[in-house]
C-alpha cells in the first residue's frame, strides 16, 4: 500500500480505498495475476490453472458451513510445558503466530449444518505455525469431536500439518493416540468420521487422525504423505516418481476415496452426509 | 571387541591400562594386584559416574549402541517357546517387526517388537529396525488375534522410526500406522509397551500406544530425531545435541512429564555391557505390570488406555 493511501485509510472520516497490491494477488500454481475479488468468489481456486490455495479456518468454515454456525472457543492447555528453545524461544514462536492470526492455535472447531445436515467441522490453519499437531490442536481436535458426538452428528476433519509441533516434543507424539481415542468413540456411538485432507497433510498427523476417517476426501493437488520428500530422497537416493505424494497418486494407489474439487466440496459432503445417517438415529 | 562411545574415552583409557598392566605382569613375579584392584574400582566408578550423568544426547548414542541387545536378544533371555507369525496378509512379510506366540515366565502372551539386527547382514534384513506399512499390518492382525484369544499383548519399541521410502508411501505407511494405534487402543486384554532402544516417533507410537508405557533407563523416545529437529528448527543436523537437550527425550524427563509409568534400571554402564542382566530386570517389569493388569475387564482396560492419553497435556 503507498503512503498516500495509508494515510487515506487511516482517516476515519474518508472511505477506505482498496489498493492495487489488494485487489490483485499472485496465484502460487500459475504465478499469473488474478483479481483478487475474482480468486475469493472462486473459493481461493486459481480461476486460470485450478491452483488449489491454501485458507485460513474461519474462511474454510465459512465455505462449508450453512449460515449462522457457531465456533467453538479454542480449549487451554498448558503453554510451552518443556520451555523450549532453538533459534527463539517458543513462547515467542506463538506469540508471532498468534500476532498474525485470529486465532490462539491451528485448530478451529465450527458446529452447523452443511445444506442442512448437522455436521461438526474442524479446521487445521497451514498458516499457524505450519498448522502443526501440539497440544491445542490434539485437545481442539477432542473437542470438535465430542461437540459431534453430543449433537449426535458427523465429525469432519479439513486437514493441513507439516506434522507433529516438535517445540512440544513427546507432548505433540502423544497427541496421536489421544485423538485416535476419540475417532474411535465416534466409530463406537454409529457416527460418520470424515477427513478432507488439503495441502499440505504429512507427518504424524497423516499418520493418526488424518487417515482414519470412514471417507477420506483429498483437495486436487494436495501433497499428502507420511515421510517428506527430502527425507525419503535422502534415504533411497532416487528420483521420486512424478506426482508422488499428490492427491491424485494417492487416489490411484487407494488411499483415499475421491478427489473433489474445492467448488463441488460442499455439495459432496451433503451428499455423503444423506448416506451416513447416525445410526442411532435411523 | 569392545565399542566405545566418545564420552567413554576415559573409561576407555582406564579399561586398556589395567589390560596392558596385567599383561605385562603375566609371569612376572612382582606383585601388581594391589594396583590392578585399584585401578578397577577406579574404573568402575568413572563408568558408573559417567552413566549417572549422560546428557540426553550422550543417551541417543546409548540407545542407539550397536551392542545393545535387541528384541531376538530379550526373546532368548526371558522369553519361552517364541514361536514368530509371519505376513499381513496383504502384501507380504516385513522383518522390522517381529511378534509371535511367547512364554514369559510360564505367562502367555503376544510378543510384538522391532528387530534392528546385529551385524550387516542382519540389519539389512530387518531393514535397520524401520517398520513397513505390512509391518505394522502385521502387528494389526496379531493384536486383534491377541484380543479374540485374551493373550496379553507385550511389545518392545525399538526404532528410529518408521521407513521413509517410494514403496511404504505407496502401501500408506501413514494408514498403517494410524490402525496400529487404533488396533493398540482397542485390544480387549492387557498391553504393555516398552521402549527398549530408540521410540522414534510414530513408528513406535504405533506399537506404544498402551495402558503401561516403560522405559529402559537409557531408552530415547521423541517426536522426531534429534538430527531431524536440528537439520528442521537449526537448519543444521549439526545442532543434534541441543535439539535432543531441548525435546526431552530421556526416560528421566518422560516420567516427570507422565509420559512413561517406569523407569527400568539398566546394569551399570548399559544394557550393551551386561545384556543378561538387563533383560532379566526387563522381563521382571513386564511380568510385574502384566500380574497388576490381568484379570481387569475389557472395559476397564480400554477406559484406562483411553484416560491415560487424555489426559496428556492436561496435567
Amino acid at each position: 500500500m503507498s503512503w498516500f493511501n495509508k494515510v487515506r485509510n487511516s482517516l476515519p472520516f474518508l472511505p477506505k480505498r482498496e489498493s492495487p497490491d489488494t485487489l490483485w494477488i499472485k496465484c502460487p500454481g500459475c504465478q499469473e495475476m488474478i483479481f483478487a475479488r475474482e480468486y475469493h468468489d472462486n473459493l481461493e481456486v486459481c480461476p486460470r490453472c485450478d491452483h488449489h490455495g491454501r485458507i485460513g479456518a474461519d474462511r474454510r468454515l465459512e465455505q462449508m458451513l450453512d449460515a449462522g454456525y457457531e465456533v467453538l472457543p479454542q480449549p487451554e492447555v498448558r503453554e510451552d510445558p518443556l520451555k523450549f528453545r532453538d533459534t527463539k524461544p517458543y513462547v515467542q514462536r506463538l506469540k508471532q503466530a498468534r500476532a498474525k492470526n485470529p486465532h490462539r492455535d491451528a485448530y478451529t472447531v465450527g458446529s452447523g449444518m452443511i445444506e442442512g445436515n448437522p455436521a461438526v467441522i474442524g479446521v487445521q490453519d497451514f498458516g499457524f505455525m505450519g498448522g502443526s499437531m501440539g497440544m491445542a490442536v490434539g485437545t481442539a481436535f477432542c473437542a470438535g469431536a465430542q461437540r459431534a458426538l453430543e449433537r449426535g452428528c458427523a465429525y469432519i476433519v479439513v486437514t493441513a500439518a507439516g506434522g507433529a509441533r516438535m517445540q512440544e516434543g513427546i507432548l505433540s507424539l502423544m497427541q496421536m493416540p489421544k485423538a485416535t481415542v476419540m475417532t474411535r468413540r465416534l466409530r463406537e456411538a454409529g457416527l460418520p468420521y470424515i477427513v478432507v485432507l488439503t495441502d499440505p497433510t504429512t507427518g504424524g498427523v497423516t499418520a493418526s487422525y488424518a487417515m482414519l476417517g470412514d471417507v477420506q476426501i483429498a483437495e486436487p493437488g494436495a501433497l499428502i504423505g507420511f515421510a517428506g520428500q527430502r527425507v525419503i530422497q535422502d534415504t533411497i537416493r532416487e528420483k521420486l516418481p512424478e506426482g508422488f505424494q499428490r492427491a491424485e497418486y494417492l487416489h490411484r494407489h487407494g488411499m483415499v476415496d475421491m478427489v473433489v474439487e474445492r467448488g463441488n466440496l460442499r455439495s459432496t459432503l451433503a451428499t455423503m452426509l444423506d448416506y451416513l445417517q447416525p445410526r442411532a438415529a435411523a | 571387541m569392545k565399542t566405545f562411545l566418545d564420552f567413554e574415552k576415559p573409561v576407555a583409557e582406564l579399561e586398556n591400562r589395567i589390560a596392558e598392566l596385567r599383561s605385562a605382569a603375566e609371569g612376572d613375579d612382582v606383585d601388581i594386584s594391589n594396583e590392578l584392584q585399584r585401578l578397577e574400582l577406579k574404573s568402575a566408578d568413572l563408568l558408573r559416574n559417567t552413566y549417572c550423568n549422560l546428557t540426553p544426547w550422550q543417551k541417543t548414542q546409548v540407545a542407539r549402541h550397536p551392542l545393545r541387545p535387541h528384541f531376538r536378544d530379550y526373546v532368548e533371555q526371558i522369553f519361552d517357546d517364541f514361536m514368530p507369525l509371519g505376513g499381513d496378509r496383504t502384501y507380504g512379510e516385513d522383518e522390522a517387526i517381529l511378534g509371535g506366540f511367547a512364554k514369559l515366565n510360564g505367562r502367555r502372551v503376544m510378543l510384538i517388537g522391532h528387530e534392528k539386527g546385529n551385524d550387516t547382514k542382519s540389519r539389512i534384513r530387518h531393514n535397520f529396525g524401520m517398520g513397513k506399512p505390512e509391518g505394522y499390518r502385521k502387528a494389526i492382525r496379531l493384536m486383534e488375534m491377541a484380543g479374540r484369544f485374551g493373550l496379553p499383548v507385550v511389545t518392545l519399541v525399538d526404532t528410529s522410526g518408521a521407513f521413509p521410502g517410494i514403496e511404504a508411501e505407496e502401501r500408506g505407511q501413514a494408514e498403517a500406522i494410524a490402525r496400529s494405534t487404533e488396533a493398540c487402543l482397542a485390544l480387549p486384554v492387557p498391553m504393555v509397551a516398552t521402549i527398549v532402544g530408540e521410540g522414534g516417533s510414530g513408528g513406535a507410537v504405533a506399537l506404544a500406544s498402551a495402558e503401561r508405557v516403560l522405559m529402559l533407563e537409557h531408552a530415547v523416545y521423541s517426536v522426531i530425531s534429534p538430527e531431524g529437529c536440528a537439520s528442521i528448527l537449526w537448519r543444521t543436523a549439526e545442532k543434534a545435541p541441543d535439539a535432543a537437550e531441548a525435546m526431552k527425550i530421556t526416560a528421566q524427563q518422560l516420567a516427570q512429564l507422565n509420559v512413561i509409568d517406569r523407569i527400568i534400571e539398566e546394569p551399570v554402564g548399559g544394557a550393551h555391557r551386561d545384556p543378561a542382566g538387563a533383560a532379566s530386570a526387563l522381563g521382571q517389569a513386564i511380568g510385574e505390570e502384566l500380574d497388576a493388569l490381568v484379570g481387569k475387564p475389557a472395559d476397564e482396560l480400554r477406559r484406562i488406555r483411553e484416560d491415560r492419553f487424555l489426559a496428556i497435556g492436561t496435567n
